[in-house]
């Protein structure tokens, strides 16, 4: 199929440039992310009195905070985090969604109903609130930032599955499947899944830009993950908010990455969408 | 005849719709031999499908149902066949050929997948044995190239080396039946009948009976034994395929056999339709399902619903009208 043959890669260069640069840059933010323990210069809490807000220069590229901690060291390990948090959020997420889809899509009826009423139900409450809600129980972290995102972004992008799932069931090879005696798991695994990867493949890409924002969103708020640790939207609300106008770049290299890698999963997962809906092949 | 493969009797299937029940299926039966080609004719809506799916107990429910009768099937009940049964049985005792070759297939998986589950399914094949022999069946159906084809996907070939592949696919476990519904109606006319020939070819060869679904007389004439003639979800005739065209008894039937263009006929003559629609399977005329645009309806004919009786040898017809 499409998403596993180059020629997708191919297409991406030549007709979707901006979805190429959206790639560009989403490769080298995984690239930082993943190799922060070589690529930083400093360690990400290592502090130096002497060195406190000093402007970027070349030993300091984006300047260090109010206790001498290098940015860009801060800012590469902050990369790492958002990689964990946006790639097990989203693969939680994109997991939740293709399970809900499936089920409520190809049993319809009854089934389809009570999942549906529940996912409204979900829907209803703004994410902030549950999220909020949970972080007062038991505590602001990672692991539980992970599996509130994951679970309020999978169950939402659960219509979107099962949307695709509804519209390949009532294609003649399931049918055609069915009547060579294969039994329902088969159906649903062997031969439904493969053909609905196109919208689950741009459901995981556009929900990694989502978690990211979200969870930079609840940093700011002090509810993400909590400090020293070198998350953007922590590095944003602290030394950033305070120190705005003596040393803008606090603000500035946090607030920048987060922009850039947002608008590059935007943009690659718009263009990806393009490609691999076959209703947009030949059109830009 | 002593031992029949498959005994249909009084098969009835109905939907729910926003009209109320429809019988798609209304009472129907019929025998078949091993290695018999039957031919079941019909317009559209005449319940052919809904037969052949209610055979294999593919109807979808909630919206259908088999509400009575039974598909005897080497013995068995498929009536009464739980769902692992008959999964045993699909593609394996029993395969079917759909109508649409360019959707039959799956478009994300190669025809060595798809043309070799089944062995996976019924055999306990591996994949490796599964596509070697997916490659020697794709052989069978005469697909240039088979072995190499075995990793094409369906868009790569055309509407009808994609039936060969349906083919090939249902007869991967060499079933004892195979239904082929409208198997030839989405091809082009000299495709169309290649791929009956081969049909009735790997049949012959296999010694599988055929149920072949269709609404062209002209291909019942060529490759069937025997034709049973559905109207209005109703059996209206079953007879031998030449005792059919020689004396069709039915007025349905004579009025289809007649409504048929010829090459030897007059020129300038005017083709002979049946007049009227087929009926509306919510609001089914009384009687006989053919007496509103039957020519030589009687009073009976609206009073009660004519049964199956034998006119000639071998030969059955729903219908009170002696014909002459």
């Amino acid at each position: 199929m499409a998403a596993s043959s180059p020629g997708w890669l191919r297409r991406l260069f030549r007709d979707k440039k901006l979805g190429a640069i959206g790639l560009v840059i989403v490769l080298v933010f995984l690239f930082c992310g993943v190799f922060a323990d070589w690529l930083a210069p400093f360690g990400m809490n290592q502090i130096s009195p002497v060195n406190r807000l000093k402007p970027p220069s070349a030993q300091f590229w984006f300047g260090t905070d109010h206790l001498g901690r290098d940015m860009f060291s801060r800012v590469l390990y902050g990369a790492r985090l958002s990689v964990i948090i946006g790639l097990s959020a989203a693969s939680i997420a994109t997991f939740i969604s293709v399970t809900l889809g499936i089920v409520s899509g190809y049993f319809g009826g009854k089934v389809d109903m009570l999942v549906q009423r529940v996912v409204d139900a979900w829907m209803s409450f703004p994410e902030l609130i549950i999220l909020i809600a949970v972080v007062s129980v038991i505590g602001p972290g990672m692991p539980q930032i992970i599996g509130v995102l994951g679970l309020t972004f999978g169950i939402g992008g659960s219509r979107i599955i099962r949307g695709a799932v509804i519209s390949v069931r009532e294609n003649m090879y399931i049918h055609a499947t069915q009547s060579m005696g294969a039994g329902t798991l088969r159906v649903l695994l062997r031969h439904i899944l493969p053909n609905i990867m196109p919208p689950v493949l741009v459901l995981f890409s556009t929900r990694v830009g989502g978690v990211i924002l979200v969870e930079s969103g609840l940093s700011f708020l002090g509810l993400g993950v909590p400090p020293p640790a070198p998350t953007w939207g922590g590095m944003l609300s602290g030394a950033g908010r305070t120190y705005m106008y003596m040393a803008p770049w606090l603000a500035l290299a946090p607030g920048l990455c987060l922009t850039a890698v947002v608008y590059g999963i935007n943009v690659f997962g718009d263009a990806l969408r393009d490609l691999l809906d076959p209703r947009m092949r030949g059109s830009r | 005849m002593a031992e029949m493969l498959l005994q249909v009797r009084n098969l009835t299937t109905r939907f729910r719709t926003e009209a109320g029940w429809v019988t798609a299926v209304d009472d129907v039966s019929f025998d078949l031999a091993a290695g018999e080609t039957l031919a079941i004719v019909g317009e559209s809506g005449s319940g052919k499908s809904v037969t052949a799916l209610s055979m294999l107990r593919l109807i979808p429910r909630p919206p259908g149902e088999i509400t009575g009768g039974s598909v005897v099937f080497e013995g068995r009940d498929l009536c009464q066949a739980t769902d692992a049964e008959m999964q045993a049985i699909r593609g394996n005792r029993i395969a079917m050929i759909f109508q649409e070759p360019m959707t039959s297939l799956n478009p994300s998986l190669t025809l060595g997948v798809q043309v070799g589950e089944p062995l996976v399914l019924h055999r306990g094949a591996n994949w490796a044995a599964a596509f070697a022999k997916a490659g020697e069946l794709l052989g069978r159906v005469r697909i240039p190239d088979a072995q190499a084809r075995v990793r094409a996907y369906p868009h790569q070939m055309s509407g009808g080396q994609r039936q060969r592949a349906m083919i090939a696919m249902a007869l991967a476990c060499q079933p004892r039946l195979i239904i082929a519904d409208e198997p030839t109606t989405a091809l082009d006319v000299t495709v169309q009948a290649q791929i009956l020939a081969l049909l009735k070819e790997l049949t012959r060869e296999t010694g599988a009976a055929l149920i072949l679904i269709t609404h062209d007389l002209g291909v019942v004439a060529r490759y069937a034994d025997r034709v049973a003639v559905m109207y209005g979800g109703r059996m209206v005739e079953t007879a031998s395929a030449r005792d059919l065209y020689k004396h069709p008894l039915h007025p349905y039937t004579r009025g289809l056999l007649a409504s048929i263009p010829r090459l030897d006929a007059p020129t300038g003559q005017k083709l002979r339709p049946i007049e009227g629609q087929p009926p509306d399977l919510a609001r089914m005329p009384a009687g006989c399902a053919f007496q509103p645009r039957c020519q030589v309806a009687q009073p009976d004919c609206t009073a009660t619903r004519p049964a199956m009786t034998e006119a000639r040898p071998q030969h059955w017809k729903a219908c009170f009208v002696d014909a002459a």
